[in-house]
């Protein structure tokens, strides 16, 4: 996604650098520039300060534009009333722990039927491109009784972080984007690197993934935010208040807390995914369109 | 889809030779079976994953919609999980809540990302701004800013931030959630504004790709602005289109957190109950699994008719 100010668009360049597309040019930008802005940071203004306005002020008509005498009590009582430290720290362990065991395994996952094509590679990779087409919550039944239940081993992971991580290395999307990448690292390294007698192993160590560095940061971003953003099935797997990630957590006091203390928390829960947002756009729109478009 | 339409790349015929063929060469046999078992070793542990927590659970889900488990014991019961399923009064309802969300989903989340990529591709200035801008929401947890419309936006009162704007402007108020005409209008709008960022930067990098020779000649031939956009920027990108509907109604047959949050569910006079929250309604609540994974299977079957039409159409057009 280059800023491609040399091509031609619907518009010519000198359509609208001249007269009257000038004017209508820079006229549009102005009104488009302020109503995204009010339509997408708006509400997040209202949310930030909302949260700061006191019981009576958020219920008084018409609504204030300013908080009159903040209360940053709500953010406080917020963070002590719902334990919010506890929830972020485990939706953070989901997030870290889903983004190694993604990493680990569908790169090496990849890795194999990109460049070491055992038979039956591509088999494999149809069935798993096969369950892009099953929407999640067709599987939500039989996918929860499986992990209360896990076949042969009968082990139950319900309240266990891998009953989120496992699930997510089955996903056909991070195996699909980190084969296409390594289908684009040329043979000849391979096989240099195999003729000076390295393993697979090495290879992917010492050739693969060194190069495979941009993607690699797609899929550990994509991870994390999958995780911090997910809801259903995290309340289904982590029922107990200790193991319990932000966004369930705050659910389940939604009822009993105060409006302004829920929206507080509801905050506080946003603030990581934006930060992660505001570093990494640039990986993460490439990365989206990436896997979407270029196929 | 696109996605699993990719050309496999293809073995080169070349390939790299043996790597250890400057040693002695030994069986092939052998050495293939080697190679083989060494690129299933780094596969087995995506695969196993995807058996226990993907490929088993899609045949468990039909083979439960068959069964029945009543204290520990499972029987055979044939169809009478999807006709229990089918006589429940909410069945219909969510049916046709979700089928109204889709297309009203379509008209407005479908529509608007298509004509907001077209302008943000004519803009030489602000334009990382605007994209960040259109994105920032899809960022949030889902459940945030769900808390955040059903609080401070669709606060019935007038204390209420779309009702204070209405009323601002001399329109008439809403009740919002709690009238039954305007929860399905309110989910949408809710769901569009947290989710549309993607769409439009798809649509972005797809415009980006049109060839300009092709605006160029059409504007030559005396074409306007918007019989540009119908005969050049729609057809150069309609494969595009076509896929992102398809992914949209997906997304929006899966419409769950909206009525869970905003609506408590069911929503007033039941406009909000949906067939994902019909199938957590059954399998979590009223300790039906079995009938849950019916309607599973049927939400599959549904979707999967979509996807029949969807690659008829798009494949009569190549």
């Amino acid at each position: 996604m280059a800023q491609d100010s040399g091509t031609r668009t619907l518009i010519s360049q000198s359509q609208l650098s001249r007269g009257r597309g000038r004017v209508i040019y820079w006229a549009l930008l102005v009104v488009v520039v302020a109503g995204f802005t009010l339509v997408f940071l708006g509400p997040l203004y209202w949310m930030v300060t909302g949260a700061l306005k006191s019981g009576q002020e958020i219920a008084q008509t018409p609504p204030s534009l300013f908080p009159k005498d903040p209360q940053p009590q709500n953010y406080i009582d917020a963070w002590n009333n719902l334990a919010l430290a506890k929830l972020l720290f485990n939706t953070f362990y989901y997030a870290i722990g889903a983004v190694l065991f993604q990493l680990v395994f569908d790169t090496a996952a990849a890795y194999s039927l990109s460049k070491l094509r055992p038979i039956f590679g591509n088999v494999i990779l149809a069935l798993m491109l096969g369950t892009l087409m099953i929407p999640a919550m067709v599987l939500i039944v039989p996918q929860y009784v499986t992990v209360i239940d896990l076949p042969i081993v009968h082990i139950n992971l319900l309240d266990s972080p891998f009953a989120i991580w496992l699930p997510l290395v089955a996903n056909a999307f991070n195996i699909f984007l980190l084969k296409r990448f390594f289908d684009s690292i040329p043979e000849e390294l391979m096989a240099a690197a195999l003729m000076d007698g390295a393993t697979s192993l090495r290879t992917l160590w010492s050739i693969i993934l060194p190069l495979s560095r941009p993607i690699l940061g797609v899929v550990s971003i994509f991870a994390v935010t999958a995780v911090w953003k997910d809801f259903l099935w995290p309340k289904l797997v982590m029922p107990s208040p200790e193991t319990r990630t932000v966004s369930v957590g705050i659910y389940a006091f939604a009822g009993g807390t105060p409006m302004n203390v829920v929206i507080a928390a509801s905050v506080i829960a946003a603030i990581p995914t934006v930060i992660i947002f505001l570093i990494f756009q640039r990986n993460i729109m490439s990365g989206l369109t990436t896997g979407s478009i270029k196929g | 889809m696109a996605i699993t339409t990719v050309p496999e790349t293809p073995r080169k015929p070349g390939r790299p030779p043996s790597p250890y063929s400057a040693r002695p060469q030994r069986t092939s046999l052998g050495r293939k079976v080697r190679d083989n078992l060494t690129g299933h070793a780094f596969l087995i542990g995506a695969v196993l994953c995807f058996v226990v927590f993907s490929w088993y659970p899609m045949v468990r889900g039909i083979v439960m919609s068959f069964q029945r488990t009543r204290r520990g014991e499972t029987t055979w019961v044939g169809w009478d999980n999807y006709s229990r399923i089918i006589a429940d009064p909410s069945f219909w309802t969510a049916w046709q809540n979700t089928f109204y969300f889709t297309v009203l989903a379509l008209a407005l989340g479908y529509v608007v990302p298509f004509f907001v990529a077209i302008l943000l591709n004519e803009f030489r200035h602000a334009k990382g701004y605007l994209r960040i801008l259109v994105y920032l929401p899809v960022m949030l947890p889902p459940a945030s800013a769900l808390f955040l419309f059903k609080f401070y936006a669709y606060d019935p009162s007038e204390a209420g931030l779309f009702n204070a704007i209405l009323k601002a402007l001399h329109l008439p108020t809403s009740q919002w959630m709690q009238s039954p005409e305007m929860t399905m209008p309110a989910m949408v709008l809710a769901s569009t504004w947290m989710n549309m960022g993607g769409a439009v930067l798809i649509y972005l990098a797809s415009l980006q790709n049109i060839p300009g020779e092709l605006y160029e000649a059409a504007e030559l031939d005396g074409a306007g602005i918007w019989r540009r956009i119908v005969h050049v920027t729609i057809p150069q990108t309609r494969l595009i289109l076509a896929l992102l509907a398809m992914l949209q109604i997906v997304a929006t047959m899966q419409l769950f957190i909206e009525p869970l949050i905003l609506a408590n569910g069911a929503g007033a006079e039941d406009s909000a109950t949906s067939v994902a929250y019909l199938i957590y309604q059954h399998g979590f609540f009223q300790n039906d699994l079995n009938g849950a994974a019916a309607l599973g299977v049927i939400m599959l079957v549904v979707l999967a008719g979509f996807s029949a039409v969807y690659v008829r159409l798009t494949a009569k057009q190549d």
